[in-house]
């Protein structure tokens, strides 16, 4: 599904990532973790397709058509979803009008017709219950005045209406108390499918206690130095990062 | 074309010319009320000239390359030979108002006549107002707009004959909306003055609403003044919408007196025009008054909005609030000045303001001047101006989700102006002007009616 080969990228003159491999099968979950500065996010913006990052080699395909050739809008289309670490606030972008357009942008793309209003608030009310969304803050501007909870699950809430192939959770468990996170994990948990895949980018093990992955990876100074499969994330936690930037030579 | 004429004096001087040919005429044609003044205002006018960079008021609007052209003066009233409706009909079912016809700046009774308003209101037009009913006029005409402050003021009272005029009695609560349609159309470049008069009384209420349209191609050159007073506990509400093509240049100078207890809000919304000035200012002249006043620009190619306030804080206990937003692309210029000046007795003042301008390209340019006159010691007062570009962060997000680049961009032109546009109170109204904003932002020519020449300029 999605296939890395070598990634190397740069802000500004600095090397963020220093050559990524990765290969997410159908169906697979895989968490990167890794410490702060590492380039976990870098490599989900990348993929999102945000703007201000210099690809200076490498690759990703996905679905077997090349990334880079595709706008962000055109990416998300087929199937990537980026839950964001810092969801941006919008005033004046009422949420109802933006997740109806956004729905209605995918299925534009899938040659379905769009949905009604009608029909647009019925699935918003089944996929508000998934992740216990409040009314209230689907009657709001986008993420205006919501808590960092909230952002979360908002985000979430939009993986479930859009229901990508592929979802990166990048940082979606930091800022949660176990309650929300519990709540994002059903919703991902709910989500998943022989045909989709997530990445889940975190610091910490604890989603992971939800979020059964199938591999983790440990990305340090830009590259993948570490892979195997859900014990190296409980590894990780009883040793911390420190075990890791000594065998990377720090 | 005038273009060889660039001397101030010079340019000045024709435009003393063309009031002298014309003020005989005056002398016999017009109600003494609005002659009284025009010689005083004539030479206010040569002393103050036309404004240039010089001028500190007009430094970022000089306003000498719009009067270089030579124009006609429509002097007297012309016969108009069409329905209003024919020309043009209000795509607005649900605002359903008063409608009112000044073209070229003069007031024309429709055939339809018969205005729905509540007894004891007058409406009508100025010049013949105060020939009727000259005691309705004289205390009240020209005792706000000062020649000596501003020599557009001085031009305007020196050619004024006609505009507008609207009387609200004491309680009365006028529940339609007054629209007021100024249209320019002649056949000539045309250089146009209007006057207008509102007056409310105390406890009176009144919703206007002004649209400025341009008919044709001709070049336009529009000059009005506009007092309004507001009694006591009195509210008045006006939204003028403007929409002009871009030979044409309009300065509207709007002048409110509130008496004690009463409230105004006003809307500025420019949604086209070579070059728009909107001079306001208001004076809150009795306790506990409230002034709303907002303003939204959305310009492009080489238009000019230029939005300059003066709030004066006469007595104690007022509240005044400013905000302005400002959408620019390609090379379009903005500007915004905004005084708020609070007098030595209005302690317990609270006076907001705020500018916030979107420049879409790098080629947009906006000045904000904010400027504080604070003489007593127990007041609120603010300001804060923003001048930036597309949140970046907000356009990626939208388009993480799917959402084309230019929707949202679109998407995101709209919500910076929401914030004004929520403001104004009238459901119906408000939609209409979202409605035209989001047309304005799609690159459609927002036309505030169905306009049946299709001048594309």
């Amino acid at each position: 599904m999605l296939s890395i080969k070598n990634l190397c990228v740069s802000i500004e003159g600095k090397e963020i990532l220093t050559g990524i491999n990765l290969e997410v099968r159908p169906g697979e979950v895989h968490a990167i973790m890794g410490p702060n500065g590492s380039g976990k996010s870098t490599l989900a913006n990348v993929l999102a397709g945000r703007e201000g990052y210099e690809i200076t080699s490498g690759e990703i395909t996905f679905e077997g058509e090349d990334l880079f050739e595709l706008s962000p809008e055109e990416r998300a289309r087929k199937g990537i979803f980026l839950s964001f670490q810092y969801p941006v606030e919008i005033p004046g972008v009422p949420m109802v009008t933006f997740l109806k357009t956004s729905v209605n942008e995918h299925r534009k793309f899938k040659g379905e017709k769009p949905l009604t209003a009608g029909e647009f608030l019925k699935l918003m009310r089944e996929k508000k219950q998934m992740v216990e969304m409040d009314t209230e803050l689907t009657n709001r501007s986008v993420n205006e005045g919501f808590s960092g909870g909230e952002k979360k699950k908002n985000e979430i809430f939009q993986m479930a209406l859009l229901e990508p192939r592929l979802s990166i959770l990048d940082e979606t468990d930091s800022g949660l108390d176990i309650d929300a996170l519990k709540i994002v994990a059903n919703g991902v948990n709910a989500l998943k499918s022989p045909g989709r895949s997530t990445i889940v980018i975190t610091h910490y093990q604890r989603l992971l206690d939800y979020i059964i992955p199938d591999h983790v990876h440990v990305l340090y100074k830009g590259k993948i130095v570490k892979s195997a499969g859900r014990e190296l994330a409980l590894e990780l936690e009883e040793k911390g990062y420190e075990w890791i930037k000594q065998e990377n030579g720090n | 074309m005038m273009n060889a004429i660039t001397d101030a004096a010079d340019l000045s001087l024709m435009y003393l010319a063309r009031y002298r040919e014309a003020a005989d005429r005056w002398m016999k044609e017009t109600p003494p009320v609005l002659h009284r003044n025009r010689e005083t205002a004539i030479r206010e006018f040569l002393r103050q000239g036309i404004p240039s960079k010089k001028n500190e008021n007009y430094k970022y609007s000089p306003l000498q390359p719009y009067f270089s052209w030579e124009y006609d003066f429509q002097h007297s009233r012309n016969h108009v030979d069409f329905q209003l409706n024919e020309v043009f009909q209000c795509d607005i079912p649900q605002l359903d108002t008063v409608l009112m016809l000044v073209m070229n700046g003069w007031f024309h009774s429709l055939n339809s006549e018969r205005y729905e308003l509540p007894p004891g209101v007058i409406a009508g037009s100025l010049e013949e107002i105060a020939a009727a009913h000259p005691g309705l006029v004289e205390p009240w005409y020209g005792s706000l707009a000062e020649p000596a402050e501003d020599p557009l003021v001085a031009l305007n009272s020196a050619f004024a004959r006609d505009g507008f005029f609207i009387y609200v009695p004491r309680g009365v609560r006028v529940e339609k909306p007054i629209q007021v349609i100024n249209l320019q159309e002649a056949e000539h470049d045309t250089f146009v003055t209007q006057r207008n008069l509102v007056i409310v009384d105390p406890g009176a209420e009144v919703n206007l609403i002004i649209c400025d349209h341009t008919l044709n191609a001709n070049r336009y050159m529009v000059n009005d003044v506009t007092e309004i007073f507001v009694g006591k506990n009195a509210r008045v509400d006006v939204c003028s919408v403007q929409n002009q093509h871009n030979r044409a240049a309009s300065v509207h100078s709007v002048f409110f007196r509130q008496e004690r207890d009463s409230r105004i809000t006003s809307h500025a919304v420019t949604l086209h025009g070579g070059m728009v000035r909107n001079n306001l200012k208001a004076l809150l002249n009795g306790e506990n008054c409230e002034a709303n006043l907002y303003g939204m620009a959305f310009i492009d190619r080489k238009q000019h909005v230029d939005n300059s306030l003066q709030v004066i804080h006469a007595f104690p206990n007022c509240q005044s609030n400013q905000h302005y937003k400002n959408v620019l692309d390609d090379e379009s210029s903005g500007a915004f000045s905004g005084r708020i000046h609070v007098l030595r007795d209005a302690q317990k003042t609270n006076a907001y303001q705020r500018n916030n301008s979107l420049l879409l390209t790098d080629k947009a340019l906006m000045q904000t001047k904010p400027q504080l006159i604070i003489e007593a010691d127990d007041v609120k007062c603010s300001h804060g101006a923003t001048v930036g570009q597309i949140d970046e962060d907000a356009l990626f997000y939208l388009r993480s989700r799917g959402i084309e680049e230019s929707r949202a961009r679109l998407m995101l032109m709209n919500a910076f102006s929401y914030e004004v546009v929520q403001q104004i109170a009238a459901d119906p109204l408000r939609d209409r002007i979202s409605e035209l904003v989001d047309k304005r932002l799609r690159g459609d020519v927002a036309r505030c009616h169905e306009c049946a020449y299709r001048c594309d300029c």
